[in-house]
């Protein structure tokens, strides 16, 4: 199926000389959820404004189902809903408003009853004809996730829409955007929490000093980068790990009573078998095991230090 | 053309003037009544008539100018300025809107409140001294061109500022002194031959002496070009416009 959004060459410099984004390729999958991960000022927000049409591209193009987001902006941004990183909302209005503006704004004929079933969805129906000035933080959160789905949007920016929202909350809203998955919508989130990455993408993408630096399906990325390790607990103290076994990437651990065995998830033979085999022929007696696997976040510290 | 959004912005900003009535409507007016308490009755009543008109008449023409002018600017330039300043704006350059309507819908609201403000002030006047209009169609003409061409000058104003000084330094420093020195409290022959060559360079002075006429038949220059003048700002602030999307100058980054 072809990609709903097709980046090529995007690049953008900064009127201030600063390079934000270097020649970024990436293509985003009909109703996926992709995550993009990178630390502070890696260049998500730049790559998202310019896919929405707030900030211009320096070269490169991007179309969205086809449609270029500069020569044919209007069939491309109407298909897309952005909730934006900061929170930026009319303290005067009401949330009803917000939404009814955000509708006819994005070209969409007026209709309650959809307003209504948004606000609902995100809890705000209580208040939606109270001042935002008087919502809290976390609600003036979800209402720019409301403004953002006034108009059923196909495709659906999420900038960090997880930064100071409960716990409860959070699970609300993944669950939200799992039923519009579910619905076809294509969604795109960016978060530091890497746990939400790992627990709702389908692929992770990671950027680091505006270039991309992979976009992988989540499985195969914890697969291929990820490490696992073998925790052998010992009937008897150890001193030092023989000579017979010095092949094996082995390490002693809590005081000689503990071997630790590490090897990559993705090679199809771990060794463990052998590794067993000549432990016993040293005479290692062995009490308990554990495999353990190495969680998304490590395998993106690792990453984004290793070629930062 | 995206209508719906083009009435979602109007509507937003229209009831932004209904939430800021006692701004946008109470105080131009409380201020016209005093312009007439003090220039209409205690000074006009020492000041002869002006080609004919009562000196209260006579003024206003100028003062429904000087608030369509002021407050077209303002209303213009804060409706646009403020989303820049809370960053609200995101939405309106992510949204499906070509900028002829964003310049149509935010200049089509401030423009709106400032005609009714105009009439407004033209009620309030009747109830001081004795009017008539002799060109009705010209009367509303010329304050719709005046409301339209001023709120662009606002919108360029809303989007060049970077502070709220900046937003407020053109009509303070500019608009108002023009104004007042652009004929609206009296006749340009009044005044001694070299201030009438200096005048002409007065914009301000076309839009008054056509207006004026458009009520009582009589003008400081003639209409045809008191009308040329009015049409040759509405086409300057376009291209200004014009030119501010085309490089998204301080819109996009
Ligand atoms: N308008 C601007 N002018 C100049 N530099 C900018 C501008 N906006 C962003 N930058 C710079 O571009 C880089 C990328 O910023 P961006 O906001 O895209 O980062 P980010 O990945 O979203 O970071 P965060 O996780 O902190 O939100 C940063 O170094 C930032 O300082
Ligand atoms: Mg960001």
């Amino acid at each position: 199926m072809a990609p709903v959004i097709s980046i090529r060459g995007l690049s953008k410099t900064y009127a201030s000389g600063f390079r934000a984004l270097a020649d970024v390729d990436l293509d985003i999958r009909r109703s996926e959820i992709l995550a993009l991960l990178g630390p502070n000022g890696a260049g998500k927000t730049t790559l998202i404004s310019i896919v929405c049409g707030i900030v211009t591209p320096t070269s490169g193009t991007v179309t969205v189902d086809g449609h270029d987001i500069l020569r044919d902006y209007r069939a491309a941004r109407a298909m897309i809903g952005l909730v934006p990183q900061e929170l930026t909302t009319d303290a005067f209005e009401t949330p009803r408003n917000a939404l009814t503006f955000s509708r006819g704004l994005f070209g969409k004929p007026a209709d309650p009853a959809h307003i209504e079933k948004v606000l609902r969805e995100l809890s705000l129906w209580e208040k939606r004809d109270q001042r935002i000035m008087t919502l809290s933080g976390g609600m003036k959160r979800r209402l720019l996730i409301g403004k953002a789905l006034a108009h059923e949007p196909r495709i659906l920016f999420l900038d960090e829409p997880t930064a100071g929202v409960d716990v409860e909350l959070r699970q609300d809203m993944w669950r939200l955007v799992r039923e519009l998955r579910a619905g076809g919508v294509t969604i795109i989130l960016t978060t530091h929490y890497i746990d939400e990455a790992e627990e709702m993408a389908d692929r992770i993408g990671v950027i680091n000093h505006g270039s991309l630096m992979l976009v992988e399906d989540k499985v195969e990325l914890m697969r291929k980068l990820g490490r696992k390790q073998l925790t052998l607990q010992l009937q008897d103290r150890l001193a030092v790990v023989p000579p017979a076994l010095a092949r094996y990437p082995l390490e002693l651990a809590k005081d000689g009573h503990e071997l630790t065995y590490t090897y990559d998830a993705a090679s199809s033979a771990s060794g463990i078998p052998a590794l067993l085999d000549d432990l016993d022929r040293a005479g290692i007696r062995i009490r308990d095991l554990q495999t353990s696997q190495s969680s998304l976040e490590e395998i993106f510290v690792s990453l984004v230090s290793e070629r930062g | 053309m995206n209508l719906f959004a083009v009435r979602a912005i109007y509507r937003f900003e229209m009831a932004r003037t209904g939430r800021t009535l006692l701004q946008s409507i109470v105080s131009p007016v409380i201020s016209t009544v005093l312009y007439f308490v003090v220039f209409g009755a205690a000074i006009g009543s020492r000041i002869q008539e002006v080609g004919g008109i009562g000196y209260g008449s006579f003024i206003v023409p100028g003062l429904i100018m000087l608030s369509l002018l002021t407050q077209s600017v303002s209303n213009a330039s804060f409706g646009i300025y403020f989303p820049r300043f809370t960053g609200t704006i995101y939405e309106l350059l992510s949204a499906p809107v070509s900028y002829l309507e964003i310049v149509v819908s935010y200049v089509g609201a401030a423009a709106t409140k400032s005609i009714v403000l105009g009439l407004i002030i033209l009620a309030t006047a009747s109830l001081f001294v004795p009017l008539h209009i002799d060109h009705p169609l010209w009367m509303v003409a010329f304050l719709v061109l005046t409301a339209v061409t001023f709120s662009l000058l606002g919108f360029i104003i809303g989007i060049w500022a970077d502070g709220f000084e900046k937003l407020q330094i053109v009509p303070l420093l500019i608009v108002t002194p023009l104004t007042f020195l652009g004929g609206s409290f009296y006749s340009i022959d009044m005044l001694p031959p070299f201030w009438q060559k200096v005048t002409l360079f007065n914009p301000v002075v076309y839009l008054v002496s056509g207006f004026r006429w458009s009520f009582y038949g009589l003008a400081d220059v003639s209409v045809p070009v008191s009308l040329g003048m009015t049409l040759v700002f509405l086409l300057v602030f376009m291209a200004i416009v014009a030119w501010i999307f085309r490089t998204g100058y301080r819109l996009k980054t």
